[in-house]
């Protein structure tokens, strides 16, 4: 029984994490249009930001700062948004293909980098030697798992209503007027390019605080933590939850991590020995139908994003 | 220092086919087609099994064509392996993307076409496997070309960019003194006059979707004739694809051809540079270099 409740702690706070990085996903894709093809990249970038900054010293490494905890994990967003920044501002101002490349190409990049630079991230072995905040008095077990849980829940809370109110502000208004036809909000005098930067950068640094947070909780990231797979894995959520919708955004999290982790265990309990290796192609393979199958046959999602009417007009009669 | 700059522009050729058929389809329709590197897949892996099946039929076909490691037989799946292909395009169109366009969602089918890709890489790697092949387990020789500085040349690599150049050549022919590529390029231009003008849009449509299946396909032959054949090329490929494109400048057909030498041949010099496990970074880097430099591409033209 204990068992059971343990492990749905530890679902619930990978899949909280996650559902925070469909928020900032939400914020770039869902409500300005902003493809990011490389989600991983910022959640990465999150994950070791924090885990360098908070981390102990390592031998031949960067590192060693051993920061507050807070401080580290903010440092961590801030390397997201300073990526995301880098990014931006070199493919925001062109026609939309360029942003789906090149945040594709840094995702590649940055697995490359942190595989190949043994002095950055510890290269392929990945990056240890972070000590959990907390851990001294709070121990390693069950305890520990809860408490954290309730931290991420809070986090995600306190994400959910930052955009929630963002969204509903003049600020989300410009994002959804330039989402529809940004020559009509270049004429009411707004600057599509620097309102989309602004909201990519936040989207990211959401991300990256998602990842500041997956590292945490694993005191541990590694080049195999920031595979693209994960990429896909946060799209397929927030296309089934509902583009444009913060609730659609957390309900897809959940949803897809319960069926990911549902489809592994089945396969690894049920499938035959040999067909164990393909385990993650099958999974990948539903993936991408989840994908296909709700762009083609429900692309607003199971909640579909709620028009709003910001000043009420005269009521037809 | 020469013999990386020959190794670039062979991988170089294999990148320009690639990038000829995807700027093609980003033109045209208008979104960023990741699903295109899995065509060079499909291409390699269905030109596999016609080799082994005509193998099979004439063991006339299973000799060795001159020095190459190509047989008669490989060089007729390359033709069925493009026709091939190009099918596929064009039922991908029809069963994912056509419909998805109609929905009048421009971004979506940028979506759509990742999920295409997991799709058909991961299918792949059920039906064939995930261990890698190779179309002849002979090994073939380099050729020495200068003993100082040392150049090997390998006869595939030679018949490989041999026939890309006549393809590129043809490609030209077909679009610079043909009816048909006064169309093709109107349509790209300006869907909507070209069809004033009395041209019909779905068929271009399917047109391009063949041409670039089968140009993709070409590319993946000759990808797994110099290197191996594994459900992975288009999660190799499709970075320095790209990249390629985004050099010629989105849309610019000649931009392409030429892209994919730049960054085929970039990309193995940078290799004297840099360690080589960095070389998966290099298409991001030459894409940030151009966006830097000169953001529309060599050839490329402002659109949004």
């Amino acid at each position: 029984m204990i068992g059971l409740v343990s492990y749905l702690v530890f679902f619930a706070i990978v899949a909280s994490i996650l559902a925070i990085a469909v928020l900032g996903l939400n914020l770039q894709w869902g409500n300005t249009g902003l493809f990011n093809g490389g989600v991983v990249a910022f959640f990465g970038a999150g994950a070791y930001g924090t885990l360098i900054l908070g981390g102990g010293p390592q031998d031949g490494q960067l590192g060693g700062f051993g920061l507050f905890y807070p401080l580290a994990l903010l440092g961590g967003m801030a390397t997201a948004g300073l990526l995301a920044w880098g990014v931006g501002i070199l493919t925001l101002r062109l026609r939309h293909d360029y942003l789906a490349i090149s945040t594709f190409g840094i995702a590649v990049a940055f697995e490359n980098l942190m595989r190949n630079a043994q002095w950055l991230g510890g290269g392929a072995q990945g990056l240890r030697g972070f000590d959990r905040p907390l851990r001294a008095a709070l121990g390693d077990g069950f305890l520990y798992n809860i408490l954290f849980l309730l931290c991420v829940l809070v986090l995600l809370v306190l994400t959910y209503r930052f955009l929630e109110t963002l969204v509903a502000s003049p600020f989300g208004r410009q994002l959804r007027a330039i989402r529809e036809d940004e020559t009509a909000a270049r004429s009411l005098g707004k600057t599509p390019a620097r309102i989309r930067l602004t909201a990519f950068v936040t989207g990211s640094v959401i991300m990256g605080l998602a990842g500041g947070l997956y590292g945490t909780f694993y005191a541990f990231v590694s080049p195999q933590d920031i595979l693209p797979t994960l990429t896909f894995q946060i799209w397929a959520m927030l296309i089934v939850g509902g583009a444009g919708n913060n609730k659609g955004a957390v309900l897809g999290a959940f949803l897809i991590w319960g069926a990911w982790t549902a489809s592994g265990w089945a396969l690894s309990r049920f499938a035959p020995i040999e067909a164990q290796l393909y385990t993650g192609s099958i999974q990948y393979i539903l993936i991408g139908l989840v994908i296909v199958g709700m762009l083609l046959w429900r692309p607003q999602g199971l909640l579909p994003e709620r028009l709003v009417v910001s000043q009420l007009g005269r009521t037809k009669t | 220092m020469i013999q990386h700059l020959l190794d670039g522009i062979l991988v170089g050729a294999v990148l320009s086919l690639g990038a000829a058929g995807l700027t093609m389809v980003m033109h045209m329709l208008r979104f960023a087609n990741f699903s295109h590197a899995e065509l060079l897949s499909i291409g390699a892996y269905s030109a596999l099994v016609f080799d082994a099946l005509f193998k099979g039929i004439s063991p006339v076909l299973a000799a060795q064509i001159g020095l190459l490691s190509m047989t008669g037989a490989l060089a007729l799946s390359m033709v069925f392996s493009m026709v091939i292909t190009g099918i596929s395009a064009v039922i991908f169109d029809k069963l994912i993307f056509r419909r998805v366009r109609e929905k009048g969602e421009e971004l979506s089918m940028v979506f759509a076409s990742f999920g295409l890709a997991l799709i058909i890489r991961n299918a792949i790697g059920l039906i064939f496997g995930l261990q890698t092949k190779l179309y002849s387990q002979d090994i073939v020789f380099a050729t020495v070309l200068s003993r100082d500085p040392l150049v090997l040349v390998k006869p595939d690599q030679l018949a490989t960019l041999g026939i890309t150049l006549a393809i590129i050549l043809l490609l030209h022919l077909i679009l610079s003194r043909t009816i048909f590529g006064y169309a093709l390029r109107a349509v790209a231009e300006n869907p909507s006059l070209a069809q004033v003008n009395g041209i019909n849009l779905q068929r271009m449509i399917v047109v391009v979707w063949v041409l670039g299946g089968g140009l993709a396909a070409l590319a993946g032959v000759f990808y797994g004739l110099n290197n191996q054949i594994t459900p992975v090329i288009g999660r190799d490929l499709v970075l320095p694809i790209f990249a390629a494109t985004i050099v010629g400048g989105i849309g610019s057909i000649y931009g392409a051809l030429l892209g994919g030498f730049v960054v085929g041949t970039a990309a193995n010099l940078a290799v004297m540079v840099l360690p080589s496990g960095y070389s998966p970074s290099m298409p991001f880097l030459i894409i940030i270099a151009v966006l830097l430099i000169r953001p529309n591409g060599l050839f490329g033209e402002e659109r949004t």
